[in-house]
């Protein structure tokens, strides 16, 4: 009865898509300010609705409920509560629900806090969110419904075990979240193409919405990539695998737009740009939905298995991203070009930034796109692996990171190089000796590893610098200094922190790439080894039960210089359902880096084959990530972004009385 | 212990013919793997497969990066437990042992297991695109910036002309000296 009711949430939650995306949409046209308002409670009602749905599919997971086929299919009664939930999104179906879910989120999110939109902007955006929500749903409906009955059978297939992990749990969530987030930015874009008018304001509403977009992608991105890195056991962390590009480039697009955005909100300029960017953001989250979920990624065969599919989310891509951007080409040319520029200037180093990131997601997209091309056109079947990836997009972003410090010390129209150098005089003098230490203490190689740290280092004081040179730290009195840091906007702190967030990530990434060392042993009992440093003994492996998998534990004491440090538990685990074999890293975390064991085959004399590996500052990959959202949170948390009215907070400025008077 | 070489990143064959539900709720499983980043746990090199010799062995680890496991989905044969992995990696080392350069064990490579098996595409004409991509986008942003800023500073800022009732009502302000009839 409750999955009977969640199907039904489903076929009225289409219904009032349909009627969401047509009377608004007629009503902004012919000037009906009744027809425009449907689109708030229209909006609310679908989150309503879905939410019914999808608490009725976590209902029948929860309740382990095998005579739902999804549930038959992903689920098992013996799997801890946590999994029976993320098993929900953890498959197809399921995930195109959570998918519609996060767009009548965001959908009613504008119409609660949409207030200071003018009616036809809300109605026209509303509008359009729920054209997009009508394709998916009507995807649901027809092709990939989660509600669907069998007879009831006595036990599911269960979860891939692999997935069956705190962190993959809430990845595919926050992933979702970030790519339906895009769709305001998208709806917006497209209202604004519709209306033939876009202007500061535009820009300013748009921000928020890409920011928590941006947020979000960050968290998903970064989740899924620590999930690969102690999950599958070789402490790799990104293999520009194409499902991790199709999550990557929409990442790039949305960090541009961001940027851009900032432009166009400051200076009116480049408004053409950064709609035609919101609507590319947008449009590669589709795709990548569309690469992961049709199968066209495993193999260009694999596509023919479920065409059905596959031809539906290309059919929605198509009319999605060809209706929007031919759109695009029609009204586009009318949008009004404001703000002129000198190309030294702060809007000129936010071109670059675009420019740069754009190349970079387009170099991404041709990577992982190419071989599909090539093998359905001519039939060559080519690779295109991490070695294109790292010497293409890597290359891009030396200049990005290069020019990221000196952007935020530029004056708008018209900026001053040789000040905004002075200024980070210090940041380079660190840079300096960072690559020198770095090049001493590292002398065996590779020797362009300190410089990439350098770089990192870089970015990091160039972030410190901007924070010195707002508050006029030294050049100023200590109690101004302290005034004006107190007074900086929140926005500016974002913007500061999301910086110093890529530069630790990049000395993780750096460090990690160019000197993880690796030992791999067959080992008896009792037998020691070293690596970096650190010595372990194998003390042997025992055998376990766990709630759903057997588990073989093996034993490493680690010790450095001769006094113990830890003990390292790594296993490998053999799950029921399905039957499939997982291995449980064990990680010893210290400042220096990770200490990284794995337990390998079990040898024909009694022996195991044993993996540690030594990856330096690894953590600070993810510590970035977690660094560049906080900054993204901390900026949306600025209350000119959240009233988004330029207008009040200058009266309240005129308002206060001044302090110098 | 049950063998651990698992075969979820190879490639399940593609199912020809009418094949129902079952078929398709293994392919949701196969499609789940993939959503969340195909890859199951696997470790390469065994100990038994590493040379001697460590330079040598560290040019195998770095040739076996750029090999790609073709039963696989995206694993280097670093990567991959594959045992077609396993060969590959062997026979890098058998042709390292022999005294052939890191370019001849990627030809000989090549030649067995045809282009799919380098991860890192030649440069040829099929491939030039691919390869010259980024240095052609940045070339034509480039030329297009260069462009913008050499059209005078009022381009594309000129003003819509006049609707008909506006220019009479200009005609008329400048008739009557400003001041309206």
């Amino acid at each position: 009865m409750i999955i009977e009711l969640g199907h039904f949430a489903v076929l009225l939650a289409l219904a009032v898509a349909l009627l969401q995306t047509a009377l608004p949409l007629w009503g902004a046209r012919i000037g009906d300010a009744r027809l425009m308002q449907v689109a708030e409670p229209a909006a609310i009602t679908q989150l309503g609705l879905l939410a019914i749905a999808f608490a009725a599919l976590t209902y029948a997971y929860v309740t382990s409920d095998f005579s739902v086929e999804n549930v038959w299919a992903n689920s098992h009664s013996d799997k801890p509560l946590l999994y029976r939930i993320s098993g929900v999104w953890g498959n197809h179906e399921g995930s195109m629900l959570l998918w519609v879910l996060m767009l009548a989120l965001f959908g009613a999110a504008v119409a609660l806090f949409g207030g200071n939109l003018p009616a036809t902007l809300r109605a026209n955006v509303l509008a359009v969110q729920a054209g997009i929500g009508v394709a998916f749903l009507a995807f649901i409906v027809l092709a990939s419904n989660p509600f669907a009955r069998i007879p009831l059978q006595p036990e599911g297939r269960g979860l891939n075990p692999v997935l069956q992990d705190p962190a993959l749990a809430f990845h595919p969530p926050f992933l979702y979240a970030g790519y339906v987030g895009l769709s305001i930015a998208f709806a917006f874009a497209v209202a604004a193409l519709i209306e033939g008018r876009t202007d500061a304001a535009w820009a300013r509403w748009v921000r928020p919405w890409t920011l928590a977009a941006w947020m979000c992608l960050t968290l998903g991105v970064a989740m899924g990539s620590w999930w690969a890195y102690y999950e599958l056991g070789w402490g790799g962390w990104w293999f520009w695998d194409p499902v991790e590009n199709a999550s990557f480039m929409p990442w790039l697009a949305a960090t541009a737009l961001l940027h851009s955005a900032l432009v166009m909100e400051k200076r009116e300029a480049l408004k053409v740009w950064t709609i035609l960017l919101a609507i590319l953001a947008f449009s590669l989250s589709l795709i990548g939905t569309f690469l992961v979920r049709s199968g066209i990624l495993t193999s260009v065969h694999a596509f023919a298995v479920d065409p059905r599919r596959g031809v539906f989310i290309l059919a929605i891509l198509v009319v999605l991203i060809g209706g929007a951007l031919a759109l695009y080409a029609w009204r586009a040319p009318r949008l009004r070009q404001g703000g002129l520029f000198a190309p030294v200037s702060r809007e000129g180093a936010l071109v670059l930034n675009n420019v740069l990131l754009t190349v970079a997601c387009a170099t991404v997209f041709i990577g992982t796109l190419y071989p599909l091309a090539l093998e359905s056109l001519t039939g060559d079947k080519i690779s295109v692996g991490p070695p294109y990836f790292n010497s293409t997009f890597g290359p891009l972003m030396i200049p990005l990171l290069l020019a990221m410090p000196l952007s935020p010390l530029l004056a708008w129209k018209r900026g001053d190089l040789l000040g905004a150098m002075q200024r980070l005089l210090a940041a380079a003098l660190i840079t300096l000796v960072t690559v020198t230490v770095t090049l001493a203490l590292t002398w065996r190689g590779p020797w362009l590893a300190p410089f990439g740290i350098a770089l990192g280092f870089w970015v990091v004081a160039g972030a410190v610098a901007e924070w010195a040179t707002r508050v006029k730290l030294f050049s100023a009195t200590a109690s101004e200094s302290v005034h004006r840091a107190l007074g900086l906007p929140r926005a500016a702190y974002g913007g500061m922190l999301a910086h110093a967030g890529v530069g630790i990530a990049v000395v993780g990434i750096i460090a990690t790439t160019a000197w993880q060392s690796e030992v791999v042993l067959a080992m008896k009992p009792g037998e020691r080894g070293e690596i970096a440093g650190y010595a372990f003994t194998f003390r042997g492996a025992t055998p376990s039960q766990g709630p759903n998998y057997q588990e073989q534990t093996g034993l490493l004491a680690i010790s450095r210089g001769g006094a113990p440090v830890t003990e390292l538990g790594p296993s490998k685990r053999l799950y029921d359902t399905p039957r499939q074999a997982t291995t449980e890293a064990a990680i010893h975390v210290s400042w220096r880096g990770d200490l990284y064991a794995v337990l390998g085959d079990e040898l024909a004399d009694g022996g195991f084959v044993v993996r540690v590996y030594f990856n330096p500052l690894v953590r600070l990959i993810w510590l970035g990530a977690i660094v560049m959202a906080l900054g993204g949170a901390l900026s949306l948390s600025d209350r000119r972004l959240r009233i988004g009215a330029p207008r009040r907070a200058r009266r309240m400025a005129v308002a206060a009385p001044s302090p110098a008077e | 212990m049950v063998p651990r070489r698992s075969v979820a990143r190879e490639f399940t064959l593609p199912v020809t013919g009418r094949v129902a539900r079952r078929a398709s709720a293994r392919w949701a499983a196969t499609m789940l793997a993939v959503l969340m980043i195909a890859l199951t746990p696997a470790q390469a090199v065994e100990p038994g497969e590493m040379l001697k010799d460590p330079a040598l062995e560290a040019r195998a680890r770095k040739l076996s990066q750029e090999l790609r496991c073709v039963v696989c989905q995206n694993q280097s044969i670093d990567d991959s437990n594959a045992p077609l992995a396993q060969d590959l990696r062997v026979i890098v080392r058998e042709r390292l042992s022999a005294g052939d350069s890191d370019a001849q064990v990627l030809a000989f490579v090549e030649a067995r297991y045809g282009e799919f098996v380098l991860l890192r595409p030649r440069l040829k004409p099929q491939t030039m695109l691919l390869w010259l991509a980024p240095l052609l986008l940045l070339a034509g942003t480039a030329i297009l910036l260069l462009r913008a800023r050499s059209r005078p500073m009022d381009a594309g800022r000129e003003t819509a002309p006049l609707s008909p009732d506006e220019q009479r009502r200009l005609d008329d302000l400048l008739r009557t000296d400003g001041n309206p009839r």
